[in-house]
């Protein structure tokens, strides 16, 4: 065994070699050096610095918002970000869906032994780097180790806290007649995924979508403080976050496919493997449902954010005390918009 | 999308549905049987039947690879995977698919069975090369589309002089699940199924050809239109049915010529029968013994053959009760006529196969056509 500090290049790590070992979740000496010169070095923060357990903060008098998020991801690495990106974004976006402005996030690492230090390197920095662009500092971080064959490579549980601004409400009740938009292109993350997943390898031009978007959701909320509902499509795609807001509020939707935004790459992909674009992961992407009255301008603010240039009005709530929902197809018919049952299965025939 | 938009077009459905509207006569019903669940998702998912006449109907035939194998055969794989503790690899729908006693081989993995999901029979062989020193054996199931690449997987598992692979053969055979439909006791009485013509399976076809179903369209008296798996396709393919039926023509034609032939892929059917020889019987889910309607491996390939080399033999096994995904298979009822379809069994919670697969005719009633089922 040699210990970690040892092997890390005093000169910023570009040297890095070696793996995880059991020694550096002890608690010991380890622990603390690869803490101090990996973690520590990149998210180096004024909290972090100060060595303790827990960070402390003064908060204004406000509705105050906390969140976490567990990230699981394979692989680890996939065009467009990868777990690191990934934790930040996504606790950063569920904090945003309030209508609240994100202020700081933790992160717990856990890291199979074996894992090999340069790959850790670069998840902790693009984390570093994904938290610094968003302005959301990672405050207090916890490292764990766990045996080989126990874990996969690396797991990430962020918690973010946030705070509302005076004069916005959103809630989870979706009102017959209201607007149902969406911000860009679904499916953009699913398909980058897939298309790196070992026994699936396909080319694609298709990145992940993963994005902190709580920018984009501020001016929204500044122009339309009365928004329904905000949420984030992640796993089951847009058609479980759909159904989920539909069985909250009581209410139906009614969709039209032609309008809702997919990428051509992305459908292709989706078309060669069988799979529907409305069920794949997004990262990037919000939902907002908002009075009829207002979609107009709430679409053009969308639309003058870069995470919004493809936001779309893609259908409205109806009253429904199935709280089903229906599509209008391209093709002229009319379908069931269901939860994902089950992962989504490419098909055999 | 292109190659994909074009066979999507709303233009194009609107002038295919008033021409269907217009030939289809009023006096009378068509009840059309689309083989294929590839067909069965098309119709819900793009909202086919919305487009159609009220007696223009499409009866969901037992083309889903995935619901027409009997449950002792699933129970065969959990054998393999528990008792003979092999790397037992299977395409994903087949995980989830009840065995006897609600087992599947999701659980027998949750259990501690090695049990791994592939895309192809390639990934299988790949894991075999792998892991010399385990038995991997691919749960190889599907109509005549997936036989070819399985053929070659055995031919390069030979060359290779791989040891340790095997395939689990449950290879079924259209032509003679078609057959077997038109001689069912419910379609040959007047009765309760009414079967007037097939849209023949479009995959299955580029492999086989056209030619296979000549015989049954002339004895029974039915048209085989053989269609593709798009809207489009499946709308001009019932047009072209209806013609048939209004003009009292019973013949096989291909609407699916961009891809089929009358002579088939002969390569690829080289292959098979070099590799593979017909059963006399084989159990299908919903049909029951159907014969000359499976492949087994040939002799020459035995090593590869896992039923051989397992000594696995058949096991009696029970449907669930009050699962009537064989009625449904044979296009006897509809997945709303069965008591257990949205309330027991769901997509989530599936007590039949028939609701397993996206192609089954139970998980498309469910997942596209929820609505209009009052009351569910």
């Amino acid at each position: 065994m040699t210990l970690f500090a040892t092997r890390f290049a005093s000169d910023g790590g570009t040297r890095l070699d070696g793996a995880v070992e059991m020694i550096h979740g002890s608690g010991g000496r380890a622990t603390t050096e690869l803490v101090r010169t990996l973690f520590h070095r990149h998210f180096d923060n004024a909290y972090l610095a100060q060595g303790n357990d827990q960070a402390a903060f003064d908060m204004e008098a406000a509705q105050v918002v906390m969140t976490t998020d567990a990230h699981v991801v394979s692989p680890l690495f996939f065009p467009g970000g990868d777990i690191g990106s990934l934790a930040v974004h996504g606790t950063i976006n569920y904090v945003a869906m309030a209508g609240a402005r994100p202020l700081y996030l933790s992160a717990a690492f856990i890291l199979e032994e074996g894992f090999p230090l340069r790959d850790l390197e670069r998840i902790v920095a693009s984390t570093a780097r994904a938290s610094r662009d968003a302005s959301v500092p990672v405050i207090t971080d916890d490292t764990k180790v766990v045996e080989k064959g126990k874990g996969d490579g690396v797991f990430i549980t962020t918690t973010g806290v946030g705070i509302v601004p005076a004069g916005v409400n959103i809630g989870d009740r979706a009102k017959s007649g209201d607007a149902i938009l969406v911000s860009g292109t679904v499916g953009d993350h699913g398909v980058a995924v897939l298309s790196k997943r070992e026994n699936l390898t396909f080319e694609t031009g298709i990145v992940s979508d993963s994005a902190a978007l709580h920018g984009l959701v501020a001016e929204m909320v500044a122009a339309v403080p009365a928004l329904h509902c905000l949420r984030d499509p992640k796993r089951g795609g847009l058609a479980a976050t759909l159904n989920e807001i539909a069985q909250q509020s009581g209410a139906g939707m009614r969709l039209v496919e032609s309008a809702i935004p997919v990428k051509v790459g992305a459908l292709a992909a989706c078309e060669l493997l069988g799979l529907d674009p409305l069920y794949i992961a997004n990262q990037g992407k919000l939902v907002a449902i908002c009075e009829k009255a207002d979609a107009g301008r709430l679409l053009d603010v969308m639309r003058r954010h870069p995470l919004g240039l493809d936001a779309a009005l893609i259908g409205e709530v109806l009253a429904d005390p199935h709280a089903f929902i229906s599509m209008k197809t391209r093709f002229g018919g009319s379908r069931m918009v269901d939860w994902l049952a089950g992962d989504p299965l490419p098909r055999n025939c | 999308m292109k190659y994909v938009d074009e066979f999507r077009d709303r233009e194009l459905a609107e002038g295919l549905a008033s021409a269907i509207r217009r030939e289809a006569h009023p006096s009378r019903r068509y009840n059309i049987m689309e083989f294929c669940g590839g067909h069965t998702h098309a119709i819900f998912r793009y909202g086919v039947h919305d487009l159609m006449p009220e007696n223009v109907t499409f009866v969901h035939g037992p083309g889903c690879p995935v619901c027409v194998l009997p449950i002792g055969r699933i129970d065969n794989a959990l054998e393999l995977a528990e008792d003979h503790g092999v790397i037992l690899c299977s395409y994903g729908d087949m995980l989830r698919v009840p065995a006897s006693r609600r087992r599947s081989l999701l659980k027998a993995k949750a259990e501690g069975a090695d049990v791994r999901m592939v895309y192809s029979v390639e990934d299988a062989l790949k894991i075999s090369r792998q892991n010399p020193g385990r038995e991997v054996v691919f749960f190889a199931i599907g109509f005549e589309t997936t036989t070819p690449p399985t053929a070659v997987a055995i031919r390069k598992a030979k060359a290779e002089g791989l040891t340790n692979f095997s395939i689990f053969c449950n290879h079924v055979l259209t032509p003679a699940a078609i057959q077997h439909i038109l001689e069912s006791p419910e379609v040959r009485s007047i009765g309760s199924v009414s079967i007037d013509a097939f849209l023949g399976p479009s995959h299955v076809s580029s492999v086989i050809g056209s030619q296979p179903y000549e015989f049954f369209a002339e004895e029974f008296q039915r048209p085989v239109v053989i269609a593709g798996f798009e809207p489009l396709d499946l709308m001009q393919a019932t047009l072209m049915a209806i013609r048939q039926l209004n003009e009292g023509r019973h013949e096989v034609e291909n609407q699916y010529v961009r891809v089929v032939t009358r002579e088939g892929n002969m390569k690829a059917q080289q292959l098979v029968a070099e590799t593979f020889e017909l059963r006399t019987s084989f159990e299908w889910r919903g049909l029951g013994l159907v014969p000359y309607s499976a492949l087994r491996i040939k002799e020459a390939y035995s090593a590869f053959d896992a039923e051989r080399r397992f000594s696995i033999t058949a096991k009696p096994a029970r449907e669930a009760k009050s699962c009537e995904c064989p009625f449904i298979l044979r296009g006897a009822k509809k997945p709303t006529d069965c008591k257990l379809f949205g309330t027991v069994c769901t997509p989530d919670n599936p007590i039949g196969s028939c609701m397993v697969s996206s192609e089954g005719a139970c998980a498309a009633y469910w997942t596209y056509g929820r609505f209009r089922q009052q009351g569910i």
